[in-house]
Formats: structure tokens, C-alpha cells, sequence
């Protein structure tokens, strides 16, 4: 092998590629030069660099999306060696060679690594998950919030919209509509906040019916996979008393 | 009545508060931007927003945060729009609030304020260190509302490439490209808001993220707007080094009590926790004992340059200092700060609640851009405004930290109520522009993808990026010597030529990132030039322009607005005076009582 023969310590990886929608996906290893603190975003800069794959042929950069590199924006999420991860923050050391990475696969594939997620932003329209304001207008200060419910809030508000959690549940397939994990914890933060709270029923209602959260089977994968560690089964559960207590009352006085 | 239409080019804080604006007044907005909106860069933003409402009983005013904003910005800031910011902080915060932002909340379920550099007060509202995700969370959930309700069309994943100008020059629209399918279109539009944010990536690592490389801002120069102040760049003191990215360990660690130290010995390799208090050196407390570690950005990074540089005192001997925040509580950290610390806990893999952080300045905001005016964020152009990072009007020479979240949303706020007006104005709306105007614009486009596409060159732009990255941050940062800038423009003039030479490794008409990265690449040398001619010229220093050679301001000579304009396809630098009418200028020293 050629790359024994270099004293450089070298960086395998095998990406899945495909050109476009409706193509056929390939594999195409890499091997590049291995540097300090690479994260997998820098390897695909080298390629983007040098698109060369390792026995020599040319090849095109990777498509991918990425924007902030510190794990905040959501774009970057991919499968890295089978698990569902943003790219930025996975570190080249800590990874198995070859390295695998794949696009998402619960998400319809644009080209190569870069994915398709515009089902969890409509998602978020269905589940009306916004505080309905009156206006931008002068409207003086908003409700008092205690340190308890910001406390609770705050790690639900930091969710990027990665989709991990729908990569990792078995319940989202191609013959399910099921809106996945992030988006019933936005439900439980919308009715937990004192505005939010008078429209609670409107985001309850969004979530029955088919795609909503009877489809959850429990399996409990999101929360391992969220990147942001929101409590995500915690959500599903609480939504999930709520969106009962809502139906019974609906069928007692309906 | 003629209904007039609305493009707003950028969707982070800026672009979303300007489409909630235009929206309400029940005009329809098409709403452009390369990324999901929610993934804009204002996701970036960590320590807070600003806004003196006063809630010690410090007795903190409006007008004190306006004359700190004026101050920390070295007096280059036109004054009467920066004083309408501050004065309309506290109600953007009651905004923020009734949107459902989370901001850490008092016992009495009141926001509370930290500290932040540049002022004596607490002044900051803050929800844990990711104020700006949860900001831009709140404004995307109001757009993603006016979109449900058909008032706000989104084209994510679009780029923009140029305005369409009639022949009397007023903007009649949008050129585009669809990064999928890369069809290059023009929308037509009465006013355009662009809200296109800062130029990290001309810096090559910036703690900006990827979509922020003034490509829309150098496009527009190049068709004739104006642009100002290109030369006032900030440099944050604290960042963790990184060959992808300079991430952003925010001011607020110091707002909270964050300590910068270096030990005294040079080249001390022993473990920060074992050297003793009597052998560290607090050197921002003890040259700036009023402020302490809260100087502001220009001068902290000025400082840490001096210990690494001068004193040879960097850790190690290598280009770091420590940011200490260990003395502080856990819980208190977990609390206030978890956003950043885990950033660091991630990327670094040491707990900074245990060891002390390893920083060093890294290039963070444009002060500088489109050039505005002092009433409207009206540009030079009719029918385009601008607001947001993308424009120069609010931080002057240096910006201070928890004033851009402010300075984004007031500016969008404004531009999009006076766009409206602007287009209900108009006596002929686009509808009657004539089509050729927009074809040509679309051929004069879609020319240069071909040409891209076809050429055979030689040259990988990833690697002129590279280099121009490179210059930009050796000579064009923090300390500049007019022998080096004008090495650096020599150097860009030839990255330009050798950019004529490029080779697209991807000549896909589908997705091509190669492409659109190439156009970009284009428009960042451009306004690498702007920025480093206006340093050429500045001859003083003033804020975050600091020129050894020339080490006051000489406000005789300087006090002025850089005005680039782009005249026979060179850059032209003109000056005019700044508004000085409601604070007189005075010396700016930190390091004594003002």
C-alpha cells in the first residue's frame, strides 16, 4: 500500500455518494493527511481541496451542509460509522478507520451527504409551534416567567432541528408521516410558556391523527441521539398525558 | 391600489425582523436566503442583548448606554440613529419576551442582566450563553406563523447574485440561483432588504460561520453601492483556535467573573492549577483596574497580542493566554454559561469548570459595510436597504459586545416599515419595468456560470481562499503597518489574476457547491481590497485600527466615514464627516477614569 510508505500518518474514509435525487449511490474512499483536532468537516475540505480518491482517481468535492461548525446551526448532521452526528463535532481521533459517512437515510438524499429536512420545518407549522403575539408593536412587558419553567424551557428551546432523533426512530419510515421527537418537545415548550399556555389545545390537536404522537412506540432512541441533550422522552410523555386528558375531555363535553 | 412586493435577502436576525415588519403591514414578503433560515449565523451569537432597563437599581439610562455605545465605538458612529437604538433596546427586549424567548429569569420572574465589556452596568439580558440561537428561534417562529398564514414566501436555498437595476438605476428586483438545480432566475421587487450579515470567510477562520463571506454585500459594491468603513473589523479577544473555525468562547464568561491570566515566568510549562496566585499575571486587571477583564474587544485583544507578542508570555510560549473561570461555582457556570463551556468541553475536550481555557483573538464582526443612511437604512441605490451586520451604521470604530443582537434587530425593524413606504411610493412598481431588463441581468449572470463551468484553468479556488485567508489575518488584523497592507493589496491584485485562471473540480449542473463557492470567492477579493485600502489610507488609529506607526486618533484628519464606491470597475475612497451633534468627542482611555 502506498500509504505505508509515507511517514505522514494518514486518515481513511469511505463516503457514500450519490449524484442526484433519483441516482444510484457509490462508495469512494479517501485518504488524506492526518492533522491534529481534524473534525470530519476538515477531512471533506481536503477533499474539496484535492477531490482525488485514494487509488488516484479524480473525482468532485462532497455536496454537504454545514454553516456554523460548533454544533449550533443543525446543518451538518450525517451517519459517521452508522451513528447519526454533526459532522463538526465529531473529531477525526475519535473515530474507527476506514471512516464511514453517509447522508442521513430517514430524509430524502439532495446529493451525497446533503439531505432534505424541509418535512421537520412543515412539521413545525403543523404543530403551530410559535407564540401567537398581537403585534410588533408597543405592547409593554411580557408574562413573568419563574426560574422554574425557564429552567425547563430553555434546554427545549435549544433544539437545532438536526434530525437525529427521526434518523434513530423506528417509527419514521417511508410509510409513516410521523413528525418525530423534536417536534413534540417544541409542543411541550410552546404550552409550557403563560402565553403559549392559552393555545395549548391548538398544538394538542395538531398532534392527533396520523404522523402525530400516537405513532411513537417508545423505543427511546432520540434522547440517546440528540446531540443537544433535550430531554426528549421526558417531552413525549408529558405531551402525550396532556394530549389525552385533552381528548377525554373533548369526548366527556364534546 | 397597487400592491407593492418585497424582497428581503438574508434570514437571520436582521432579515427575519425586517420580514415580521413588512408582514404586518400586510405587504408580502419573498424571503431569500442560503440556509434554512433557523441555521443562520445569528445562531452564533452567545452572551446577550443589550438594553438599559435598569433592573439593579444601578441606575442605569438610555442615554448611558448610548454614550458607552459612542464611546466604546472611538467616535466614529453617526450619533442620532445609534441614540434611537438604545432608546429602543428595552422595548426589543419586551418584544423578545412576549415571543417566548427563554431568558434566564430572576427569583421575582423578571429577566435578569449580567455584565458585559464596555460598561459599568448590567445591562445584558441573556438566556444561558446561546442568547442568539434563542433570539433568532423566536423571530424564525414568528416568520414560520406569517409564512403559514401566506404572507412570508421562503426560497431557502437560494443565493443571491446581483440586483436588477433599470436603466435609470433603481433596483427592480433580484437575480438568484437555486443551489439544487442551480437555474439562475431574477425575482422582480419595489425594494430589496439585504440582511446578509458579516465577511468572516475573508479572514479564511473567523469565529463566522460558512455562509458569512460578504459575497451579497461585494456584489451589490460592484454594481454600485456604496460601502463604508470596510477597514473596522473586530477581533475577539477570546476564541478557541481551530483550523476549521475560531470558536467564540463569548465575553460573557468574563461578565460573569472569567479571569485572563498568563503565568509570569515565560515559557511556564507547569499545570495552570498548580502555579500560585502570586505567580500568575492578571494583566487586564491590573493595566485596566477600573474595567478589569470588561475592557472592550479592541482593546482586551490589543493586550493579549502585547503579553503573546511582546512579553513572550503566551502559554507555553504559543499564541494562547488562559480564560479562568474555575473559582466560579458550578451550578452558577451550568446556569449561565453551559452553551459555551460545553463548546469547549466538545471541541477541546478539557472541562473548563476544572482547567482554565486556552484563548486567543480570532477575527468575529464587520463594523464596516453597506453604507446606509442616518434615517432609513436606505442605501445609495433606490429601492435597496440594508440592516444588520451587513451594514456600517451602529458600532462605529468598535463594536460593543450585546450591541449587534440590538443593532439587528432595531435596523431590520426599520428598514422593513421603510421599504414599505418606499415601494407604496413609487410611481411605477416593477410590474412595469420592462422585461428586458430583467433577461439581461439573467444573461449577464448565467454567463459567468458558464464561463466558470467551462474554463480550463489551474488554479483550486479552495486554495486561493486559502491564501487570501491567510493575508488578510497576517496583515489586515489586528496591527497594521502600511508596508504590509500594501503588500496585502499587491498580493489580492494577484490572487484576482490567478482567480481568472480557476479550475472548477465540479462541473455539475446539479448541487454544485464547487460553483457557487467559486462566485463567492469572487466577491470576497473585491471586498478584501475595500478593506484593505481603507487600512492603507486610515492613517490614525481609532477603535479596532490600531497602526503602530500612526498610534492616536487624530480626529482632525480622521474623524470621517470611509465612503468605497466603485467607479470605472476600481475602488474609489471617499470620506465624509460623522454626525458628532449630541456627544463631543473625547479621548478614549480605559485605563483612567473617563
Amino acid at each position: 500500500m502506498s500509504d505505508k510508505k509515507s511517514d505522514k500518518k494518514k486518515v481513511i474514509l469511505r463516503i457514500k455518494r450519490q449524484a442526484g435525487p433519483s441516482d444510484s449511490a457509490h462508495w469512494e474512499e479517501f485518504s488524506l493527511d492526518w492533522r491534529p483536532s481534524m473534525n470530519v468537516i476538515i477531512a471533506l475540505r481536503d477533499i474539496a481541496e484535492n477531490p482525488v480518491t485514494r487509488d488516484g482517481k479524480k473525482t468532485t468535492p462532497l455536496s454537504y451542509d454545514s454553516n456554523c461548525l460548533e454544533e449550533i446551526c443543525g446543518s451538518c448532521a450525517m451517519l459517521i460509522n452508522g451513528k447519526a452526528r454533526m459532522a463538526c463535532s465529531a473529531l477525526i481521533d475519535d473515530l474507527e478507520q476506514p471512516i464511514r459517512i453517509e447522508p442521513l437515510s430517514k430524509f430524502p438524499v439532495v446529493r451525497d451527504l446533503a439531505v432534505d429536512r424541509q418535512f421537520m420545518f412543515e412539521s413545525l407549522k403543523r404543530v403551530k409551534a410559535w407564540i401567537p403575539i398581537d403585534g410588533t408593536y408597543d405592547l409593554g412587558e411580557g408574562p413573568r416567567v419563574s426560574p422554574e419553567i425557564q429552567e425547563k424551557g430553555y434546554p427545549l428551546s435549544n433544539c437545532i432541528t438536526c434530525g437525529s432523533c427521526l434518523e434513530v426512530c423506528p417509527q419514521v419510515n417511508e410509510h409513516s408521516k410521523f413528525v418525530g421527537a423534536a417536534i413534540i418537545s417544541q409542543v411541550r415548550l410552546f404550552n409550557m410558556h403563560p402565553t403559549g399556555a392559552m393555545h395549548a389545545n391548538e398544538r394538542l390537536e395538531a398532534l392527533m391523527g396520523p404522523g402525530g404522537i400516537a405513532d411513537c412506540a417508545n423505543a427511546q432512541n432520540c434522547v440517546e441521539a440528540c446531540p443537544k441533550g433535550i430531554p426528549l422522552t421526558e417531552s413525549i410523555a408529558q405531551v402525550n398525558r396532556e394530549a389525552w386528558k385533552h381528548a377525554l375531555l373533548g369526548w366527556l363535553w364534546g | 391600489m397597487r400592491q407593492p412586493k418585497i424582497i428581503i435577502v438574508g434570514g437571520g436576525l436582521a432579515g427575519l425582523m425586517a420580514s415580521i415588519r413588512v408582514a404586518e403591514a400586510g405587504v408580502p414578503v419573498d424571503l431569500f436566503s442560503i440556509v434554512p433560515v433557523k441555521r443562520s449565523h445569528s445562531v452564533c451569537a452567545q452572551g446577550g442583548i443589550n438594553a438599559a432597563k435598569n433592573q439593579k437599581g444601578e441606575g442605569d439610562t438610555t442615554d448611558k448606554h448610548f454614550d458607552d455605545s459612542i464611546y466604546g465605538g472611538d467616535f466614529l458612529a453617526n450619533q442620532p440613529l445609534v441614540k434611537r437604538m438604545c432608546e429602543a433596546a428595552p422595548g426589543i427586549i419586551d418584544l423578545l419576551d412576549r415571543m417566548g424567548v427563554m431568558f434566564n429569569r430572576t427569583p421575582e420572574g423578571l429577566l435578569d442582566y449580567r455584565r458585559f465589556g464596555g460598561t459599568l452596568y448590567h445591562r445584558t439580558a441573556f438566556a444561558g450563553a446561546t442568547t442568539g440561537q434563542q433570539l433568532l428561534y423566536a423571530l424564525d417562529e414568528q416568520v414560520r406563523r406569517h409564512e403559514s398564514e401566506g404572507r412570508v414566501r421562503k426560497y431557502e436555498g437560494w443565493t443571491f447574485l446581483s440586483a436588477v437595476l433599470d436603466d435609470s438605476g433603481v433596483c427592480r428586483g433580484i437575480c438568484a440561483m437555486d443551489l439544487r438545480s442551480m437555474e439562475v432566475r431574477t425575482f422582480a421587487a419595489d425594494a430589496v432588504i439585504f440582511c446578509t450579515g458579516g465577511n468572516g470567510a475573508i479572514f479564511g477562520r473567523s469565529t463566522n460561520s460558512v455562509v458569512c463571506t460578504g459575497s451579497a454585500q461585494s456584489a451589490l459594491f460592484q454594481q454600485g453601492v456604496d460601502y463604508a468603513n470596510g477597514e473596522f473589523i473586530q477581533v475577539h479577544p477570546t476564541a478557541i483556535p481551530g483550523e476549521d473555525k475560531l470558536r467564540l468562547m463569548s465575553e460573557s464568561a468574563r461578565g460573569e467573573g472569567g479571569r485572563v491570566w498568563v503565568p509570569k515566568k515565560p515559557g511556564d510549562t507547569r499545570a495552570a492549577k498548580s502555579i500560585p496566585e502570586s505567580e500568575r499575571f492578571y494583566f487586564l486587571e491590573q493595566w485596566y483596574p477600573k474595567y478589569g477583564n470588561l475592557v472592550p474587544r479592541d482593546i482586551a485583544t490589543r493586550a493579549i497580542h502585547k503579553i503573546v507578542f511582546q512579553e513572550k508570555l503566551g502559554l507555553a510560549g504559543q499564541q494562547a493566554v488562559y480564560l479562568d473561570l474555575t473559582h466560579i461555582p458550578r451550578e452558577t457556570l451550568d446556569r449561565k454559561l453551559e452553551g459555551i463551556l460545553e463548546i469547549y468541553e466538545k471541541f477541546i475536550g478539557v472541562d473548563p469548570r476544572v482547567e482554565p481555557m486556552k484563548v486567543f483573538p480570532g477575527m468575529h464582526y464587520t463594523m464596516g459595510g453597506i453604507w446606509v443612511d442616518n434615517e432609513n437604512q436606505a442605501t445609495s441605490v433606490p429601492g435597496i436597504y440594508a440592516a444588520g451586520e451587513c451594514e456600517y451604521q451602529y458600532h462605529g470604530a468598535n463594536r460593543l459586545g450585546a450591541n449587534s443582537l440590538v443593532s439587528c434587530i432595531f435596523g431590520g425593524g426599520i428598514a422593513g416599515p421603510a421599504a414599505v413606504k418606499y415601494a407604496k411610493n413609487l410611481e411605477k412598481g416593477s410590474e412595469s419595468t420592462d422585461a428586458s431588463v430583467f433577461e439581461r441581468e439573467k444573461k449577464r449572470q448565467q454567463a459567468m456560470n458558464d464561463a466558470l463551468i467551462k474554463q480550463d484553468g489551474s488554479e483550486n479556488p479552495v486554495t486561493i481562499w486559502r491564501e487570501l485567508g491567510d493575508l488578510m489575518t497576517e496583515h489586515v488584523t489586528v496591527t497594521r503597518y502600511n508596508k504590509n497592507l500594501e503588500i496585502a493589496d499587491r498580493k489580492i491584485q494577484d490572487l484576482i489574476a490567478r482567480f481568472k485562471k480557476v479550475n472548477l473540480s465540479d462541473r455539475t449542473q446539479w448541487s454544485n457547491q464547487t460553483l457557487n463557492f467559486t462566485r463567492e470567492l469572487g466577491n470576497m477579493l473585491v471586498l478584501a481590497r475595500v478593506i484593505t485600502l481603507g487600512a492603507l489610507a486610515r492613517n490614525e488609529s481609532r477603535g479596532a485600527h490600531y497602526k503602530p506607526d500612526f498610534p492616536e486618533r487624530d480626529d482632525a484628519n480622521w474623524l470621517k466615514t470611509t465612503r468605497a464606491k466603485w467607479v470605472n470597475n476600481d475602488i474609489q475612497l471617499t470620506y465624509e464627516p460623522v454626525d458628532t451633534s449630541l456627544i463631543k468627542p473625547r479621548p478614549r482611555r480605559y485605563d483612567a477614569a473617563s
